[in-house]
């Protein structure tokens, strides 16, 4: 699948062009999940558990059932049974059976005429209780004598197999060389402890899904979502249906990061279809996508470093702990992977759990446990520096990973760029730039491995000439821009000439989701394997109109023309030129590729953080915010620039402010964006940013996924800013004005 | 349920709906009017993306009853572009890259327009708290600064 890395010069890629759905976006148009209403069509609500942790010994739906305008209500009874389906975690989470998990958990759910209607009947459902003790901690689930949330779990991955009921869902280690040694050889160690709070993605489309299915079972989907055809795959197992008879069409979506990559209602709008014969729309509340949809893990870690006198690393031990919530699946294996990735250790020893607590089902957040393993790692680099008293960009220059070193997660690395950011960013003016009184600044590194995985592209020539992409990813930001910039760079054509359609599981090949950083990248691969394949054809049908041999033919700027030397008196031919003939010529012209694409370039990236502390009410403020990182190749600027600042933006939220507060019962006491809090427009400079462009070699462009990167080193390179700032370190995030207060207060004691 | 006769002005020409009594602005807009491109976000006032101009007052309609919509005059979304074509603000929020997943964008186009409307030359920090109640998780708010200050400066007659 590798392919020659392409050194032309480019004409269309890299320019900063309008995107094509953009009018839609900006007028109100554009269809997002909620935005589809069909005649007959009823709303769906779910009733929720206000327990976190419970068995369910009855529910008596019957007076719900009688009510005027209710049209369906189900229960787990109407599902197949959960350890009968090919992912049993997923069809409990979507429905509970015996138990609830989690405050929140979906119970049973109404279909009726009116929202109104649909909220009466579900609150008129009775479900009768037995409240069991709620396991809200890692230290909890972990301790002797917890309570087992599952009883049929048992640790994976663990050295020595046992048959004891446990919430540790998995062990995992990663090591290499002897680390007892690295540390006896090494003249200074430092040692942390660390923990991250449970957060969310807080994409502020909630999310929202139509369904109707007939009567003989074929069934269509509307949603939000950042993968149209895992919600068929998914959707077919909870409902075990043939995934033929499940189509689902993507709405335009309103923010994922990670968080729609999975499916909630779009099963339980299925079953009550079905009952009521009837199209049933639902939507999540704000409050729902709190309490029941996929945060991200709160984690819990220790790490050690220790380093010759002049820098070099001799061992580095990291131990960490990633809350799954209330199934396993917290994102343990990429945390491990990522924790040390930037550096070369010749000793290292990675272990770390994934375990259960009575919360939600975690799911993906954009560079899924790498922020929060990368944050305690890389605030160690800072202490390391400290005590070494070496600069810390000199520090990671001294230790980088380069083009050939071997990760600690096992291959080799390719041309990577990570010494070119740690390089640029000490050359940055905003590394030297005078700090105002109280100020403090941090650096960070961030990793990411990218993914490439399976897409699918069809290229067709319309009859003038314009051409029609049509893929199967999600746009959710900028990527039919993208799409178009390369289709226009292979064929030779303007941008504007060009439309990009995102098609449903029926229309369009199999396609993998938007996420892991895979779209620029595989489907991108794939949009110009296809403009290649429409290439040949041209060349084809210019060689068939002119009389002479395909070989002959060459593709030039948007026009076939003779090869230098060919001996024929033609004029070149356009793409409307052939196009307008393509009927005599041979018909239609369609390109088209299939691809599982291998060698996603890892991504790098070096942040800078300036602060400034509020003495009075520990408040911290990101007063500047540098962002570089390695591109590969960037096809839109300015949607590698959107996506390192959005990226930062989150990091920032999550280092200064956003954490999921539970009380004493298990129950999520800030679920809403007033308590919660997101930064905003005012709590936050411009984000400077600097795109480095070290290609990848296995894209015909370079290109290397950018998507999830940004967010892994701000929580660190901000974490260090306070460090720097107030000469403390909290060890614990989120550094809200509390807790800064607080440390500050005790220090001064 | 028994429902309340409304009559409003939306985007300019005169509207008629039936709503009931709990019913809110925002689900108004998008259930009885089909004007969807008004969001909902939260329901709670807290993030805009509902922003719409009641009587030339920028509203989250999530906090507003339809029935307080009556002989009253609301401008939306769908009413910012006209016969000339895009308003400066959505010209400058597709050059500018203002937007990713676009669905803060009709709530930050409408409070933005409000901010212009009343100062035609703010600040960049003028700007940020003026849009502080409108959340976006995509941008960083970076690229949405510069064109709502881009959009002023091109509705000032002044070169860009």
């Amino acid at each position: 699948m590798s392919e020659a890395l392409d050194t032309r010069e480019y004409k269309v890629i890299g320019s900063r062009v309008v995107r094509p759905d953009g009018i839609d976006k900006v007028t109100g148009r554009a269809a997002f999940g909620a935005d589809l209403n069909l005649p007959g069509m009823l709303l769906g609500v779910v009733l929720r558990s206000p327990h976190a942790h419970a068995r369910i010994k009855s529910i008596d739906t019957s007076k719900a059932q009688a009510m005027d305008g209710v049209y369906a209500v189900i229960t787990g009874a109407d599902f197949p049974n959960a350890s009968e389906t090919e992912d049993p975690a997923l069809s409990a989470n979507v429905m509970a059976r015996e138990k609830v998990l989690y405050h929140g958990h979906a119970v049973a759910a109404v279909a009726a005429t009116s929202m109104a209607i649909a909220n009466a009947a579900a609150a008129a459902i009775e479900v009768d209780y037995e409240p069991l003790k709620p396991v809200l901690s890692l230290d909890e689930a972990m301790a002797d004598g917890a309570t087992i949330i599952d009883e049929q779990l048992r640790t994976a991955g663990a050295d020595e197999a046992s048959d004891t009921p446990t919430n540790v869902a998995q062990f995992m280690r990663l090591d290499r060389g002897d680390v007892e040694q690295g540390f006896a050889e090494a003249d200074v160690i430092v040692e942390g402890e660390f923990a991250t709070p449970t957060v969310h993605q807080g994409y502020i489309e909630p999310h929202a899904c139509v369904a109707t299915i007939n009567e003989g079972g074929q069934a269509n989907v509307w949603c939000s979502t950042q993968g149209h055809f895992d919600v068929r795959s998914l959707a077919a197992k909870v409902l075990k249906i043939n995934v033929a008879d499940l189509r689902v069409t993507a709405s335009e979506i309103g923010g994922g990061f990670g968080g729609k990559t999975t499916i909630y209602l779009e099963p339980v709008a299925i079953v009550m279809s079905g009952k009521a014969r009837r199209p049933v729309k639902m939507t999540m509340t704000r409050e729902e996508v709190f309490r029941a949809s996929g945060p991200a893990s709160a984690t819990k870690s220790r790490i050690k470093i220790g380093a010759k006198s002049d820098g070099t690393l001799t061992a580095m031990q990291a131990w960490i702990g990633y809350e799954a919530g209330a199934f396993p699946g917290g994102p343990l294996a990429p945390g491990l992977m990522c924790v040390f990735a930037p550096y070369n250790a010749p000793n290292f020893l990675i272990e770390g759990v994934d375990v259960l607590v009575n919360k939600p089902k975690v799911a993906a957040y954009r560079a899924p446990g790498a922020p929060q393993a990368m944050y305690a790692g890389e605030c160690m680099m800072d202490e390391l520096a400290r005590k070494l008293k070496i600069d810390p960009i000199d520090l990671r220059i001294l230790n980088a990973v380069e083009e050939g070193s071997t990760a600690t997660y096992g291959p080799k690395f390719k041309a990577i760029g990570f010494k070119a950011c740690l390089e640029a960013a000490k050359a940055h003016p905003n590394y030297t730039r005078q700090l105002a009184e109280g100020e403090g600044r941090g650096i960070a590194a961030g990793f990411w491995f990218n993914a490439g995985m399976q897409s699918s592209a069809e290229v067709h020539v319309n009859e003038n000439g314009t051409v029609t992409v049509i893929e199967g990813n999600p746009d959710i930001g900028g990527s039919r821009a993208s799409m178009a910039l390369m289709a226009a760079e292979e064929l030779g054509i303007p941008y504007e000439q060009i439309r990009v359609i995102v098609a449903d599981t029926e229309s369009a090949g199999y396609t993998n989701v938007t996420g892991g950083s895979r779209v620029t990248f595989a489907t991108g691969m794939a949009v110009i394997q296809a403009s290649r394949d429409i290439i040949t054809q041209l060349k084809e049908r210019a060689a068939a109109t002119w009389g002479i041999e395909e070989e002959l033919v060459e593709w030039e700027d948007g026009h076939a023309v003779p090869k230098p030397g060919v001996n024929a008196d033609v004029q070149p031919l356009s793409l409307a030129d052939i196009a307008g003939n393509a009927g005599r010529t041979g018909g239609p012209i369609l390109g088209r590729a299939s691809l599982n694409a291998r060698g996603a370039g890892p991504g790098f990236s070096v942040n800078l953080a300036d602060v400034k502390i509020d003495r009075e009410t520990g408040k911290v403020d990101v007063t500047r915010f540098t962002a570089i990182q390695d591109a590969g190749k960037a096809i839109h600027p300015s949607y590698v620039e959107g996506q390192m600042q959005g990226g930062a933006a989150q990091g920032i939220g999550w280092a200064l402010n956003e954490e999921y507060i539970y009380d004493a019962d298990g129950v999520m006491e800030n679920a809403g964006f007033l308590d919660y809090r997101v930064p905003v427009a005012s709590d936050l400079p411009m984000i400077d940013t600097q795109i480095i462009e070290i290609p990848n070699p296995t894209h015909p462009y370079g290109v290397r996924g950018v998507g999830e990167t940004p967010i892994v080193a701000p929580l660190a390179a901000v974490a260090n800013a306070v460090r720097d700032a107030t000469g403390i370190r909290i060890s614990e995030l989120p550094l809200s004005p509390p807790r800064v207060l607080e440390a500050l207060d005790a220090a001064e004691e | 349920m028994s429902r309340t006769h409304v009559t409003t002005t939306v985007n300019g020409e005169r509207r008629e709906f039936l709503c009931e009594p709990q019913q809110s602005l925002l689900d108004v807009l998008r259930d009885e009017l089909q004007l969807t491109g008004t969001k909902e976000g939260c329901a709670t006032g807290d993030c805009g993306a509902c922003s719409v101009m009641l009587d030339d007052r920028l509203v989250c309609s999530c906090l507003v009853l339809g029935v307080e919509a009556e002989a009253k005059s609301i401008d939306t979304i769908e009413g910012i572009a006209t016969d000339e074509g895009l308003h400066p603000l959505q010209e400058k929020f597709l050059e500018h890259a203002a937007l990713q997943c676009g669905v803060c964008t009709p709530g930050f186009i409408v409070a933005a327009k409000a901010l212009l409307d009343q100062n035609p030359d703010p600040d960049e920090q003028q700007i940020r708290y003026w849009l502080a109640g409108n959340l976006c998780r995509c941008t960083g708010y970076d690229k949405i600064i510069r064109a709502v200050q881009d959009a002023a400066q091109t509705m000032r007659g002044e070169a860009s």
